[in-house]
């Protein structure tokens, strides 16, 4: 298996070489955004609002932190399941988001989403949100103070691991990995 | 012959014993593993056939330790706080209301363990955060004896959101039951956080048939149910769920399911519930005896 170290927000070039199953291993900035947060954000580019971060090449990360305690940056950060957020990604990919993190499988409009505005799906690890969290070094609430943990948080990250399971080509890692071992019943 | 008066000797509890009891047990199950869980991934850990699969594995294995050393919560996702209580029939509690002294200790479990609090009201509409987890979902039933059983079950909201309820007919009998615990399975997909543990309610009423798929999730796991023939349907869904090729947080694999629980209980000549409840791999949950 194959993992390269990617920074974000990721360049345009670098989409083409992510394709499903390639391991990596982020460093940079990404912004955190849950269902509501995309709301929201659809709300204001309805309105032709200005948004409370440039959208254009930036790394979503669909998250709601646990508190930070005493010491640390932030509390336990793992992925949301990403599926809730199919129905506004499409317009925020045309909006010029160029990549998401989460956990699960995407809808077909946001595959065929991904291909078309050349972007890319990641998926981490589902219920790892200690061992993510060291990944982490700064976090900083920008916009949406009032959702809480729902709130769009600007991470620095050093190192976050993840996979592609998304790519422009329509590679899907949930498919492919099934097909791989799913066993006929003799 | 004179009515005989017997004094029923009742065992006191105070309220806030049991308030201080659930804020550790929020605490301890969002930090802790059981051993019982830890052991069905190391075991995973050794079958499973994918190397993404067991990559993911060892991840969860080390996300674990970290947890339990830093007193993090094991996942940013701190659950819904179903509680389960077996109270015996000679318990008094005295110093305040039962159920208000759960909620108490829900509120300082997730504050002082800086725990995230994901309850909120108003949930078709403005979705308004109550900030300290409650209410709690709680489930009691009265049992013979003089003790208080609390069990803590933080249930995360993704695993929750892939439940179902059919309502089968009685002629779809076993074959039935397989296929609609295959089809959740299937269609849930890497949502629910496999490898998982699901939880099957079968017969009684509609919520009745629930409440025994979320209970199964408290058996350590993999522990059998003592009917060989609900063993058996166990066993079988177990195979055929591992079969499916979903595997660790759905990247394909040989483990997405770490063990069936099945509860069954006698159902009306028309009906057939079958209710499934899914646990993620983070499978939570602490109990104590007071």
């Amino acid at each position: 298996m194959k993992t390269i170290n990617i920074s974000s927000p990721i360049d345009a070039e670098i989409i083409a070489k992510l394709t499903v199953g390639t391991q990596v291993l982020i460093s940079g900035v990404i912004y955190t955004a849950r269902d509501m947060a995309h709301r929201r954000l659809i709300q204001a580019l309805d309105k032709g609002e200005r948004l409370p971060f440039d959208l254009d090449g930036q790394t979503l990360y669909y998250v709601g932190p646990s508190p930070a305690p005493p010491g640390k940056v932030i509390g336990s950060a793992g992925p949301t399941t990403s599926s809730r957020m199919d129905i506004y990604t499409p317009r925020l990919l045309a909006a010029g988001v160029r990549a998401m993190i989460g956990k699960g499988s995407r809808s077909p409009e946001v595959r065929q989403a991904i291909q078309k505005h050349k972007a890319v799906y990641l998926a981490t690890i589902g219920g790892a949100g200690a061992l993510l969290a060291r990944a982490i070094k700064q976090a900083e609430v920008i916009a949406y103070e009032d959702m809480g943990t729902g709130a769009i948080f600007r991470l620095e990250v050093e190192g976050f691991p993840a996979i592609v399971a998304n790519d422009i080509y329509g590679g899907d890692l949930f498919e492919q990995g099934k097909r791989e071992y799913q066993r006929e019943r003799k | 012959m004179p009515r005989e008066t017997r004094k029923i000797k009742l065992r006191e509890i105070e309220a806030s014993k049991i308030t201080q009891t659930v804020a550790e047990l929020c605490q301890w199950a969002n930090f802790e593993l059981g051993e019982d869980v830890l052991s069905a991934l190391r075991q995973a850990l050794k079958t499973e056939p994918s190397p993404l699969g067991r990559e993911v594995l060892s991840r969860l294995l080390e996300n674990a330790g970290i947890a339990r050393e830093e007193r993090v919560s094991l996942c940013q996702d701190c659950g819904t706080a179903v509680v389960f209580l077996e109270m015996g029939q000679d318990v008094h509690i005295s110093g305040g209301d039962l159920y208000q002294a759960i909620a108490e200790g829900v509120s300082q479990g997730y504050t002082q363990g800086y725990l995230r609090k994901s309850i909120v009201s108003q949930p078709f509409s403005d979705r308004i955060n109550t900030r300290d987890n409650t209410p709690p979902v709680i489930h009691t039933e009265i049992v013979p004896g003089d003790r208080l059983k609390i069990a803590v079950l933080p249930k995360g909201g993704g695993a929750e959101n892939m439940s179902r309820l059919v309502m089968l007919k009685p002629t779809d009998g076993r074959e039935g039951v397989i296929d609609v615990a295959l089809r959740a399975v299937e269609e849930a997909g890497g949502n629910p956080c496999p490898p998982i543990i699901v939880g099957l309610g079968i017969g009684a009423t509609a919520e009745k048939a629930m409440l025994l798929a979320k209970k199964a999730l408290l058996r350590p796991v993999g522990k059998p149910n003592p009917d060989p023939e609900i063993n058996q349907l166990e066993k079988e869904l177990l195979d055929r769920i591992n079969d499916l090729g979903i595997g660790p947080l759905g990247f394909g694999g040989g483990t997405t399911a770490l063990a069936v629980h099945a509860e069954v209980t006698p159902a009306h000549l028309t009906s057939l519930p079958v209710a499934i409840n899914f646990q993620c791999h983070s499978a939570r949950h602490q109990e104590a005896v007071l």
